[in-house]
């Protein structure tokens, strides 16, 4: 798989390390309700089709990305930074 | 014997070259050009090897990789090489082949016993004959099972040779170079794109080579040769013979394997015998052409019977011809062609039998013309001949069998399109009932399919059709595409109509050579239920092992179609995988084998370990030093010890480098420390050191280690050797995706820095020593905790923290990492004359455990900070990771199990790790289980053994005893429950 780094551009997979549902991960809950974090922490879609996840460019840039990937071809439509919320379109 | 033999002129090969090899132990030759495969033709050789279930005798059926009989193992010792195909194997001076699975000799074969009991061993009968008594699967029938059917033997030493692996790119990967490769390669590559043209074989030209069409009015081979000189030129071309494009992968990524040396004995020095590619293609061509199908009859895998296309390769490439009486057995007419190319060789045409009635009259008109028999309508239905062909039986269109008298039969039942790769990311292909066979349905994305692949049968379809795919790709990448005339040949007649199993023939029909399923095991196996291909496949084991059944699956799924009383269509078939043909597991590894499977890492102080003698250890990907023996030592604890009791009573250095270091700095350092450290960082002094644990999101521990505040924003970050990695992008992804707004920067200097621990109460005197003189270290200047910038040995750049893992009075010292050996070497010096001696991972893990600190033991991801007696760390003013989960009713309860210190009640008994914890007067059963131990050591200190443990209930568990059961070793000891910090609990040392 190849996945295009904002910053880097087209690199192997082998330079990433992947954590994610993007969308669940980067909305940590405020507060002390444990029901919030049990959901932070363990609860996830498992969509076949488009999901939003986040890699990490381990061997590159360091920088967390949020790659759009379809699970069922593999086929990635966007890749963009995380710390803007995966907003942005740059693949 | 068969007659088999080397005709006077003709082929590719060099005849100026002759070639010596042996093949089972008897002396032969052959040319420059010749495959193994060939080069046996050209001795005579018809008998190649025994069949994996019935040890019938077999022959060379192909020219190519699909070949299910002909295997061999090459070469000999170390290099032995099982199961490689003769027909791909290119002919070395001095090549040793041995056939395979014949016992005692390839002529006559004691288990050729198993052909006769047939019946016995036919479709599934692994699952119905051996299923009683139980007992006699492992010991009786499975040995002898797997000494009768078998396939050739790997060396048992290790490989001596290289693999290698390498990455390219391109914009165009054609896959094959036949005629449509070819062509697609050079209108691509013409317009300028990065192309790259893999072959599978060491002459580019495929069916060309194997023909005599013309192309421009010269042989095909030529073109095919001037084409390759073309492209071999031009700069944005790479040409990869001799390398098979076996897998399709996500994103335009392809696996290939060039076979770098396998046509050498022995590869150059320092080059590899094989090298695994990964190409990264934005567009491939594939044009990987088609495969022969045989004919499904009585005996039809006699010796001497062969695919047509493939007489046609030996006879018109390698200038050998598998007899001197050939007949020819067709449903296409594809298959007149073998009759003509052999009697233009001077080969003796017996007959030619098509099964269909309505073949074009002008079809095969010259063979008529030289009084050649013709029989159309008419089929072979048995083969006579044991070890080699002798005759067949013909029945003719009006049902009388004669026999025809020949030594070679050239079959063809129609070519089946290679779509292999389209298949290997989920793409079905789908029947044409016009082509008889499966065409490219749903393509891997970017790619395209060219020639006899997609079903353009023709030379002339198929030039075109690489052309314009050619042409296609390019102008999809922006490329200007010349117009460049296509190159003129003739669309030669390519029906055919599908013969798919010819009955009423007395003999095994095989469908599968390489694993000896007849046609008869595939109408077996729907009667009993196995109707799905992909049951089939597994009931009978068709189109496993080596082919991959790249012969067989199509005439087996229209068998099954038609017992099934189905059209072909409506019973699908299987997927093919990677890879396409056989990839050794050498070439998969490339240089990760031995000790080289991962890089070892060594600490800048490395070589000065290695001065000191240390016994290095593996820890991780590290070599680390363990302890440092003396002479007279005779085992590591005595080492351990002693370098202990010199950390206890004097002073000892020891290398910490390899604990993961993280330089943060930023007006928002603070705060990020805040949030991922469960303790409070924000208030730690400019110069001081904190001890800090970290917790994962759900509440258990994850690292633990000390942090320094240098200035007001620039922290230096340690952690565990073991979660160096992890924890830098765990900060990453703290600061990039929960708070991207904290304005904080970091680098892993793991690298950068080495550090030493200098410990005992002699350390600082030490330390004095090489401290530079401006930079007071005294206890009032340099109290325990202080963490600060200072300069050793006349101006180089240290940092100095005043920390202890031993419990001993002691100092880590970073310096760059350049100079770390010289530096430790320095520290050595100085303090000789109070006794310093270097120490090793033992005496630190000794020593921890006699300090109650917490390691990889004890932080195993089970464990929470209250757990481990860190409960008091946890803030209760500030949010961080953790902190929510950390109180889950579960978390807190009192019965959890809590560190605990434990020693045994007769001080000279010995305690292991693992063992058990169960109350005194229990069974040693799971529902008695309070716990485990966790760490041992025998302490030096105390000259007794002690342990640290989790137990039910932890602190409360205090001054009561237990039994540390270990069921494995068979330990059975009473020990007190106690404080963990076994070593000065007041840390007076620490302040000294």
């Amino acid at each position: 798989m190849r996945i295009r780094c904002p910053y880097c551009g087209e690199r192997s997979n082998d330079e990433f390390t992947v954590l994610g549902d993007a969308d669940a991960l980067l909305t940590r809950p405020s507060g002390e309700n444990i029901e919030a974090f049990h959901e932070y922490v363990y609860q996830r879609t498992n969509p076949a089709g488009l999901h939003r996840e986040l890699w990490y460019h381990s061997a590159g840039c360091r920088r967390w990305l949020v790659v759009t990937r379809d699970t069922r071809t593999h086929e990635i439509t966007n890749v963009a930074f995380a710390n803007s919320r995966g907003e942005g379109a740059t693949a | 014997m068969s007659s088999a033999g080397r005709l006077p002129t003709g082929g590719l090969i060099d005849r100026a070259r002759p070639i010596q090899f042996r093949f089972d132990g008897r002396s032969m030759s052959g040319f420059a050009g010749d495959t193994l495969a060939s080069a046996l033709i050209g001795n005579g050789v018809g008998l190649v090897g025994r069949s994996f279930k019935y040890h019938r005798p077999r022959g060379i059926l192909s020219a190519g990789s699909e070949e299910p009989n002909a295997l061999a193992e090459l070469r000999s010792g170390a290099r032995r090489e099982p199961n490689t195909r003769a027909t791909t194997v290119e002919l070395f001076d001095g090549l040793e082949a041995q056939s395979q699975n014949r016992w005692p000799s390839l002529g006559f074969d004691i288990l050729a016993l198993n052909g006769l009991a047939g019946g016995f061993l036919s479709a599934g009968f692994y699952y119905k004959t051996f299923m009683w008594p139980a007992a006699f699967w492992e010991k009786v029938y499975e040995p002898l099972i797997r000494r009768a059917a078998g396939l050739g033997r790997s060396a048992s030493a290790e490989d001596p040779d290289h693999y290698d692996k390498a990455h390219a790119h391109c914009d165009i990967l054609v896959i094959g170079a036949g005629p449509a490769g070819l062509m697609a390669a050079l209108t691509a590559a013409r317009s300028g794109a990065r192309v790259i043209l893999a072959d599978e074989d060491s002459l580019p030209g495929g069916r060309l080579n194997g023909e005599r069409h013309e192309i421009d009015g010269r042989a095909g081979s030529k073109w095919a040769a001037t084409a390759t000189a073309e492209l071999a030129a031009m700069p944005n071309v790479r040409l990869m013979r001799r390398t098979t494009i076996f897998g399709v992968y996500d994103g335009g990524t392809y696996g290939a394997v060039e076979r770098v040396n396998d046509h050498v004995a022995v590869p150059p020095p320092f080059q590899p015998r094989q090298r695994m590619w990964r190409i990264y293609a934005r567009r491939a061509i594939l044009a990987a052409g088609a495969l022969e199908r045989p004919l499904v009859f009585a005996n039809n895998d006699r010796p001497g019977i062969m695919l047509a296309g493939a007489v046609r390769s030996y006879i018109n490439r390698f200038g050998v011809t598998p007899g001197q009486r050939l007949a020819v057995f067709t449903c296409s007419d594809n298959g007149w062609r073998a009759a003509a190319d052999a009697a233009a060789a001077g080969v003796s045409i017996e007959a030619v039998i098509d099964s269909r009635s309505d073949v074009a009259p002008a079809l095969g008109a010259d063979l008529v013309a030289r009084g050649i028999r013709i029989f159309r309508g008419a089929q072979v239905i048995r083969a006579l001949g044991s070890r080699a062909l002798q005759a067949i039986e013909v029945r003719d269109h009006t049902g009388r069998v004669s026999s025809i008298l020949c030594d070679a039969l050239a079959m063809s039942g129609g070519w089946s399109p290679v779509t292999h790769l389209t298949s290997h990311l989920g793409g079905r292909p789908v029947w044409s009932e016009a082509h008889a066979a499966f065409v490219p349905g749903t393509l891997p994305p970017g790619m395209s399919v060219v020639g006899a692949a997609n079903g353009a049968m023709t030379l002339a379809r198929a030039l075109a059709s690489g052309r314009d795919a050619g042409a296609r790709t390019a102008s999809d990448l922006d490329r200007t595409v010349s117009d460049a005339p296509l190159p003129k040949a003739d669309d030669e007649p390519a029906s055919v109509r599908a013969l798919w199993h010819v009955s009423g023939g007395r003999g095994p029909a095989f469908v599968d050579f390489q694993n000896d399923v007849t046609a008869k095991d595939v109408g077996l196996a729907n009667r009993e239920g196995y109707r799905s291909v992909e049951l089939l496949k597994r009931y009978t084991t068709l189109g496993m092992a080596t082919d991959q059944g790249k012969t067989s699956n199509v005439n087996a799924l229209a068998i099954l179609a038609s017992e099934r009383a189905q059209p072909v269509a409506a019973v699908g078939t299987t997927l093919n995988r990677p890879p396409y043909t056989p990839v050794a597991i050498g070439a998969l590894a490339g240089h990760h084998r031995g000790k080289d499977f991962r890089a070892t890492r060594l600490s800048p102080l490395h070589e000065w370990a290695r001065e000191q003698g240390a016994a290095f250890i593996e820890s991780g990907a590290w070599l680390r030093a363990s302890w440092f023996p003396r002479p007279g030592e005779n085992d590591w604890l005595e080492s351990a010890s002693r370098e202990v009791r010199a950390v206890r009573s004097a002073v000892g250095l020891t290398d910490v480098s390899t604990l993961g270091k993280i330089d943060i700095q930023g007006p928002d350092a603070a705060t990020l420390l805040d949030r991922v450290y469960c303790n409070t960082f924000s208030t730690l002094q400019v110069g001081r050191a904190r001890y800090g644990v970290m917790l994962r999101e759900d509440g258990f521990v994850m690292d633990d280690g000390t942090t320094s505040r240098l200035a007001a924003d620039h922290f230096v970050m340690t952690t565990t050797t073991a979660n160096a990695v992890g924890i830098m992008r765990h900060l990453e992804f703290c600061h990039q995706g929960l708070w991207p707004d904290l304005d904080v920067q970091m680098a892993s200097v793991s690298e950068q820095w080495a550090q030493l621990a200098i410990a005992g109460p002699k350390s600082r005197e030490t330390l004095t020593r090489i401290v530079d003189r401006q930079h007071d270290i005294s206890d009032a200047a340099f109290p325990y905790l202080t963490a600060r910038e200072i300069t050793v040995l006349g101006g180089t750049r240290a940092r100095l923290f005043r920390i202890s893992y031993s419990g001993e009075l002691a100092y880590e010292l970073a310096v760059p990492a350049g100079v770390g050996s010289a530096v430790a070497s320095a520290i050595m010096e100085a303090g000789k004359d109070l006794g310093i001696q270097p120490y090793g991972l033992e005496a630190m893990g000794i020593m921890r455990i006699e300090k109650g600190h917490v390691a990889g033991n004890e932080i195993n991801g089970q464990t929470t900070a209250r757990d481990l007696g860190l409960g008091k760390m946890m803030s209760r003013k500030k949010d961080y990771i953790g902190r929510v989960l950390a109180e889950r009713p579960a978390l807190v309860t009192p019965d959890r199990w809590g560190l605990v210190g434990l020693k045994p009640v007769d001080w000279t008994s010995r305690i292991r790790a693992g063992a058990h914890l169960i109350p005194i007067g229990a069974a040693a059963t799971t529902a008695n289980d309070l716990g485990y131990v966790t760490s041992v050591a025998f302490s030096p200190t105390f000259e007794r053994w002690i342990g640290l443990g989790l137990i039910s209930g932890g602190a409360s568990k205090h001054g009561t005893r237990i039994r540390l059961v270990d069921l494995l070793r068979g330990t059975d000891v009473e020990a007190e429950v106690c404080d963990p910090v076994f070593y000065d609990p007041k840390g007076e040392r620490l302040h000294g």
